[in-house]
């Protein structure tokens, strides 16, 4: 047997029984040195290209960095002044507050809700029908983001648009009138299928004998859902809020629809960085906002991740 | 047994609602790219191949679709490659620190999203003048890939067995034939499914490029479909509609090929 501190690769390979010693030995003979230059080249580009940008944003963010001008080529530090302009702009309460109902509107009630309610409907078939609403369902979120969401510029159309027809309305102009209530319904529409896909998989580790017996108890479908159901797919519930909510809040496909418009009516957080920071130039303006942002997926991914532990 | 009936009604009524909000928007993909001159109307279409025409006319459509394939298909090269060797390492070999590295790397690849990330990245490329370089784009989004990358990939690893590489090794083979040889082959659709995931991703991916590619003659399809229905008066609904179909199909058919070939099995945050 190789002593625990020498590299494997340089001792001989022994003679078998080696399973108790992983420490020292590992199954292709690696040992540490190669191991470590295995994982050296994705390590790099992960820290050049992911964790850099991201500590990048936060020096960004105490500057008064600009695209353009004197502030571009000399860049000031600038302290807490960026975060104390956003927390005194009342375009940022304002996107804020937008987020909070698209977050709100189409992940939480919209996704989530729909999502289990699609699973619970098929949870018995196995038929063609099931395949045809998963496949749609999936489809929506396979497409390409530019794809879909042109066509729901077609679909919202005032004059043409197939709602409008649908509906018996003429010039009702979805993407100026109500903007929110567009981006909202599009991205339950564009983000379902995870959830549903999540709790059909959820709804298989249900005993079925559990929710036999309470039938036969003669429990309505809602006592068993609340009884039986939902204390077996608690946690699956969790995870699956808190993932959508995620990708709900950093979702930038809003701005494909509206571009934040009219007048910034659907310009959620992830459009009012694009905005101020690209567009206006406003880079320093732009980071702060930024570390914001990553501030509050860190704490969502910091319970995502408690939650998985503490399920294993 | 009213009550059945009632219930029967009731299912099948929320099956027809759940179809046609599904549906609906998509009718207009379906239709438009074979009618002669279509309007936003949903109508039936008349079997033109007119409009494909006029794709293969437009000076940016195509290129953008070969421009998306250059862009994804590195991507996939580049995390299918790193992630598998890095991942295979992690798997077999116990590294000081390798459950801390695993649980930042799964932290990171959830909490740095272009969202958050948009403005350094920006700032960086204008900085360097690295604004329209292909490979600066590949090497950002396989950085942004290959955490969740590597941590499926481990999890596939862990999963299959080492005997194989045991008696490969009793044979005299080299750790890196060992590698080649008897592991490639048996994660091979693990492999497969890194490769469609992130294909799939960078396929769809609208942002990055759109801050970082300026020169239209590099976008990927996601950017010039953005542009054709957003710049410049009316919007060419021939055009649109068709490049908006080649540009989807090849998605629907990579979905189609995995479920067939290993079912749509759920892999926790498969996408984005």
């Amino acid at each position: 047997m190789a002593p625990p501190a020498t590299p494997a690769d340089l001792g001989p390979p022994p003679a078998g029984g080696e399973r108790g010693h992983r420490h020292s030995v590992d199954a292709a003979g690696l040992g540490r040195l190669r191991a470590g230059a295995f994982t050296a080249p994705a390590l790099a580009l992960i820290a050049v290209f992911l964790v850099f940008p991201a500590l990048w944003v936060l020096y960004l963010g105490l500057t008064d960095y600009r695209l353009t001008g004197v502030a571009a080529a000399e860049p000031r530090i600038v302290g807490l002044d960026n975060f104390l302009a956003a927390l005194a702009n009342p375009r940022f309460w304002g996107s804020t507050w937008l987020t909070v109902q698209f977050v709100a509107g189409s992940a939480v009630a919209g996704q989530a809700v729909l999502g289990f309610a699609i699973a619970w409907l098929l949870r018995d078939r196995r038929g063609p029908l099931r395949r045809i609403v998963e496949g749609l369902v999936i489809l929506a979120w396979i497409l390409p983001s530019a794809v879909v969401a042109f066509l729901w510029v077609a679909l919202l159309d005032p004059s043409d648009g197939t709602l409008n027809a649908v509906l018996g309305l003429t010039d009702v102009a979805w993407l100026i009138d109500h903007p929110m209530l567009s981006i909202i319904v599009f991205n339950v529409w564009r983000g379902t299928a995870f959830s549903m896909l999540l709790y059909a998989a959820a709804l298989e580790s249900v005993p079925p004998s559990h929710l036999e017996s309470a039938r036969l108890a003669g429990a309505s479908s809602r006592r068993q859902l609340r009884d039986v159901v939902f204390p077996h797919i608690r946690g699956h519930v969790l995870t699956n809020l808190l993932l959508i909510s995620l990708w709900t809040f950093n979702d930038f496909t809003p701005f494909m629809l509206t571009a934040g418009g009219p007048d910034g009516r659907s310009e959620v957080l992830a459009v009012h960085v694009y905005i101020e920071a690209v567009r206006n130039g406003s880079l320093g303006y732009g980071a702060a906002i930024s570390t914001i942002i990553l501030l509050i997926n860190l704490v969502v991914a910091v319970c995502y991740l408690r939650l998985l532990r503490s399920r294993r | 047994m009213t009550r059945f009936a009632l219930g029967r009604i009731g299912f099948a009524t929320l099956i027809a609602v759940l179809l046609a909000f599904f549906t609906l928007p998509l009718l207009w993909l379906a239709s438009a790219p074979l009618t002669s001159d279509p309007t936003y109307k949903v109508a039936a279409p008349d079997l033109t191949w007119e409009n494909f025409r006029t794709i293969l006319e437009h000076p940016y459509a195509l290129p953008s679709l070969y421009n998306s394939l250059v862009l994804s298909a590195g991507t996939a090269l580049l995390v299918v490659l790193l992630a598998a060797l890095a991942a295979y390492a992690l798997s077999r070999v116990r590294l000081p620190g390798r459950d801390a590295l695993l649980y930042v790397l799964l932290l990171l690849s959830s909490i740095i999203t272009g969202t958050a990330a948009m403005v350094p990245l920006f700032q960086l490329a204008v900085d360097l003048r690295l604004i329209d370089s292909r490979l600066g784009l590949i090497l950002i989004l396989s950085g942004g890939l290959l955490p969740a990358a590597i941590f499926m990939l481990k999890d596939f690893m862990d999963s299959t067995p080492e005997s194989y590489e045991e008696s490969a090794r009793v044979f005299g083979a080299s750790p890196l034939q060992i590698v080649r040889h008897v592991v490639v082959p048996l994660v091979r659709p693990g492999l497969a499914t890194i490769a469609v995931w992130a294909v799939a991703n960078v396929w769809g991916n609208f942002l990055m490029p759109f801050l970082l590619l300026r020169d239209v003659e590099k976008q990927p399809a996601a950017v010039i479909m953005y542009t054709l229905y957003t710049e410049g008066g009316q919007a060419d609904l021939r055009l649109l509609s068709t490049f908006g179909l080649l540009y989807s199909v090849p998605v629907v058919l990579m979905y189609l090929i995995v479920s067939r070939k290993y079912g749509f099995r759920f892999h926790g945050g498969i996408k984005r």
